[in-house]
């Protein structure tokens, strides 16, 4: 008959319209009135209506291997309580970042030399294209993929930037959110190190933070990140004042640098750019507070805390005020950001401009 | 330096019927004069059989410029000839079009032209295509430096060991990193214009047999979504309700993906590959490793070639649901169909993000394996849904939609192509093989172990819309069969070969072409190796992007709400069109 191709097909939608009622009368009381927090939906081969998620109420339960912004593992010296990164700064990851989102600092020690640790971290995570490959091919296990999807922020700048503060989280909340690759992790590290230990009896281990007492109680020894500990975090290796001097010094070198190369920025000291203006003008102080807030909210979270409320947010103490470098002219500091002011971009544009209409006009006489 | 190709002058082929059209030959192919490529592709053609044009793109070499084409037989199954052509004036690269003999390399051809600037002389539509009109340069060149130009090649040396954050907006707009053309004034400029009404000879064509004279006018479709499917346009030539002329116009997603293939390393290209079909990424990382495990001479372990079919069984599977329904969100049954065939794509997609991390850019495969082995529980997860939940789907699909007689008036006869016409189309997949020609590269030439599997080539001789849905569902059960294979088989073992994995592989240089047969059609990556990091020149192509060359054929003489229903069947994906 024609017309029942039409009404088979009605019934179809119908089965399945009754069907999504029946699968909640099946959960009395709903589980949306709950607000039951994480669903999990690897079980559904029955499940015949739709299987929604009413997010932000609730959350799905994420897969292991979920992989989001990648972060670095620290792990707690049991006596100093310092904060000891596993990652030395050799680079493999920045190597192999397709877009190229990792920068990398190498410290050094007194005499200049550079030590396997990172004296600065970056990973631009408007860039970051949650591949995954930094933690593949990380040999010392320090950079790993992250849970967290949930960093939405109003600026790219700084909240975006994550440094090493932001990126840090203790093994321990590794261990919690990937249980199965940490244990494979652990139990290949323990072979290879009872194979050294049995090659060559007398070495000491290499690693200071003693893999093998973290594998046999890591709550132990690795004490999660109290959620004020967080800002002070840079302070474990070097002073604010000392962060700040290396940090305006570099600007300095590339200022310098700038003014050698363009003649845009050569005219740039003249014009300051002016305390107010576009959503871009925010003073240190405030680009680190906002940091420091952040890295805080982030540590609450990797130490499974709720987050502080907002009065009882760890404020950090002012940082000095970041001595004005002589050779770097007030240009350079903007060079970090994105903090050019509206007419700066306005005379800048004008300059271009002229250069251009100058460059025709040669190449027109010629 | 020149193409890695070892080349020989004796016993040249051909030399009786065209003498001195064959300067050199290659292990599978020939080097051409330019000035004889005409006639020796019609004789290739009409006395060889080779009557497919697969592939068409170009290298800059220092010396020359090498135009490449992939020739296959289709209806006569018959293995790779390439055609190359060397163009040693550089400043002003020119040859003969083949689009006459091959209808399919009409967008390739436009493609060249338009990232490596080689003209097509005789070409019917040569502008730029991926690209807007006015755009200066052609980005393929070895010489182009794209906006935000660090380097030639990842990594970049600005990252490690001092290497403080920039960002790109600070490095760039007015430095020296942009060029603008000489005595270019932003004030006397215009926007290029294209007469689509003398491109399309809307006012040529001759009118119908009718009395009443109707003012042809020109239809924008797009560029928002003329179907749901993606930025895309149709300028449409309309006659009354009837197509007489279409222009597809793509391109607005173009993300220089092979530029940036050129820059990154081997490796960093799997999850850009990611992105091509963002709706089949495990088929995409397939064909790519597979180019260069060719190159590299790699052997994956059993156990790893297992996982590659099931995963690009299953993206199959969810590339077909999606494309089922979204003709049917094309036809008007708006998101019904469409949300049961995503409902269950969400199912597979959970199975990829347990085994790789992420649903869409799964990024899974590596270069001699994968990346990862199953998690505790997938495989009884996989079989509940291959043994269970999926066929019974299918029957509600059936149901659903097969029999409806809506749909059927609105696609039985519509957009109909020829057997021969698909092949001169260089038509790809289920689009080619829904004109009644069994062509299905895991049969016709088995990649990575498919050879082993027992499974029916899905035809249909009918050539219209409907065809191409049912190859499509006809499809999916084929791929439930080899899912059910390939879980019984799978075999314990290794899932990458011995040794330390590799962030640096070392390619040796040469050129390899590696077709699969993707959802969508004959997905091929075409990477040259000069022996360094970075492949010297890296090539997708795209099986939505050469079907879109039919796309005018087979709308004329339709309704213009057909011209929606035509596209909606090719099965387009954008990320892929436009790269």
């Amino acid at each position: 008959m024609f017309g029942s191709g039409v009404f088979k097909g009605l019934g179809v939608t119908l089965k399945e319209f009754l069907a999504t009622y029946v699968d909640d009368i099946k959960q009395i009381p709903s589980r949306y009135a709950g607000g039951k927090e994480e669903i999990d939906q690897t079980d559904v081969g029955e499940q015949r209506g739709l299987f929604t998620i009413q997010y932000p109420e609730e959350h799905r339960k994420l897969p292991e291997r979920f992989r989001y912004i990648p972060m670095l593992l620290y792990e707690t010296n049991a006596e100093t309580g310092e904060k000891e990164d596993r990652c030395t700064a050799c680079g493999i990851c920045a190597k192999v970042c397709p877009p190229q989102c990792i920068w990398i600092v190498r410290d050094k020690d007194e005499n200049g030399k550079p030590i396997t640790r990172p004296a600065e971290f970056y990973i631009d995570t408007t860039i970051c294209m949650n591949c995954g490959l930094c933690a593949e091919f990380c040999p010392f296990d320090a950079i790993k993929m992250n849970h967290d999807f949930e960093i939405a922020a109003y600026q790219r700048m700084p909240h975006l930037i994550f440094d090493l503060d932001e990126l840090r989280v203790p093994v321990s909340y590794y261990q919690r959110i990937r249980p199965s690759d940490y244990a494979a992790e652990e139990a290949a590290r323990l072979a290879k190190e009872a194979e050294k230990a049995a090659a060559k009896p007398a070495e000491k281990p290499a690693r200071p933070a003693a893999p093998a007492a973290a594998a046999a109680a890591p709550a132990a020894v690795v004490t999660d990140a109290p959620a004020a500990e967080a800002p002070a975090a840079a302070g474990a290796k070097r002073t604010p004042e000392e962060i700040e001097r290396l940090k305006a010094e570099a600007a300095a070198r590339r200022a310098a640098k700038a003014e050698g190369g363009g003649e845009a920025v050569t005219a740039a000291p003249a014009a300051p750019p002016p305390p107010t203006g576009a959503g871009a003008q925010r003073t240190p102080e405030e680009i680190e507070r906002l940091k420091a807030e952040a890295a805080a909210r982030r540590a609450a979270k990797a130490a499974g805390e709720a987050p502080p409320p907002a009065a009882a947010a760890p404020v950090p103490p002012p940082p000095p005020p970041a001595p004005e470098p002589p050779a770097a002219p007030p240009a350079a500091v903007t060079g970090v950001g994105a903090k050019r002011s509206p007419e700066e971009i306005e005379r800048l544009k004008a300059e271009a401009a002229a250069r251009r209409a100058a460059k025709a006009a040669g190449d027109e006489q010629k | 330096m020149t193409a890695p190709i070892e080349t020989m002058t004796q016993d040249l082929p051909y030399g009786g019927v065209l003498p001195g059209a064959v300067l050199e030959t290659t292990k599978n192919g020939l080097v051409v004069a330019p000035d004889r490529i005409v006639e020796l592709a019609r004789y290739l053609r009409d006395h060889e059989g080779y009557d497919y044009c697969s592939m068409v793109t170009s290298v800059d070499w220092p010396q020359y410029f090498e135009v490449v084409y992939y020739l296959y037989g289709v209806a006569q199954p018959k293995d790779a000839l390439v055609l190359r052509v060397r163009l040693a004036d550089k400043d002003n690269p020119s040859m003969p079009s083949l689009t006459p003999i091959w209808p399919g390399a009409d967008f390739q051809e436009r493609e060249v032209y338009d990232m490596m600037g080689i003209r097509f002389e005789g070409h019917p539509n040569l502008r730029r295509i991926l690209l807007w009109d006015g755009f200066e340069g052609y980005p393929l060149r070895k010489d182009y430096k794209e906006s935000y130009y660090e380097e030639d090649t990842k990594p970049l040396k600005s990252r490690h060991p001092d290497g403080h954050h920039a960002w790109a907006e600070d490095r760039v707009p007015w430095k020296d990193n942009i060029t603008y053309p000489v005595a270019w004034d932003p004030d006397l400029w215009r926007s290029p214009q294209v007469e689509y009404r003398r491109i399309m000879g809307v006012d040529d064509l001759k009118h119908g047999t009718s009395d009443i004279h109707t003012e042809r006018i020109l239809v924008n479709m797009g560029p928002q979504h003329p179907s749901t499917h993606g930025v895309f346009r149709m300028i449409i030539a309309i006659e009354g309700e009837n197509v007489v002329g279409l222009e597809p116009e793509m391109g607005y997603l173009h993300r220089c993906h092979e530029k940036i293939g050129e820059r990154n390393t081997y490796v960093m290209n799997i999850p850009f590959t990611d992105r091509l079909d963002y709706i089949s990424s495990m088929s995409n990382n397939l064909g790519y490793v597979l180019a260069v495990e060719k190159l590299m001479g790699l052997q994956p372990p059993e156990r790893a070639e297992y996982l590659r079919i099931i995963m690009a069984e299953f993206t199959r599977i969810v590339s077909h649901f999606i494309a089922v329904g979204f003709l049917f969100n094309d036809l008007g049954a708006y998101f019904t169909p469409a949300l049961y065939g995503m409902r269950e794509r969400e199912l597979i997609l959970d199975l990829f993000e347990a085994v790789s991390g992420s649903r869409m850019m799964c990024n899974y495969m590596r270069f001699g394996g994968v990346a990862g082995d199953l998690t505790d529980g997938w495989i009884e997860r996989a079989r509940e849904l291959v043994w269970n939940r999926l066929p019974r789907v299918l029957e509600d699909f059936e149901n659903l939609l097969s029999g409806n007689e809506i749909f059927l008036a609105r696609t039985r006869g519509v957009g109909v192509l020829t057997a021969q016409e698909a092949i001169a189309y260089s038509m790809a997949g289920p689009m080619l093989r829904a004109s009644g020609v069994p062509y299905d590269l895991r049969k016709v030439a088995p990649y990575s172990i498919y050879d082993r599997f027992e499974f029916d080539v899905c035809s249909r001789p009918e050539g219209d819309v409907w065809a191409r849905f049912r190859v499509r569902m006809d499809e999916m059960y084929q791929s439930l069969r080899i899912l059910k294979q390939a879980i019984e088989q799978l075999p314990e073992g290794p899932i990458m070969p011995p040794g330390k994995k590799q962030h640096q592989v070392r390619v040796p240089a040469g050129e390899a072409y590696s077709r699969i047969e993707g959802p969508k059609g004959e997905l091929g990556f075409f990477v040259v190796s000069d022996g360094k990091a970075n492949p010297y020149r890296y090539h997708v192509r795209a099986p939505t992007f050469i079907n879109l060359t039919s796309l005018e054929k087979m709308s004329l003489g339709h309704k213009i709400a057909d011209a929606v229903v035509v596209l909606g069947a090719v099965d387009i994906v954008l990320g892929e069109v436009d790269r």
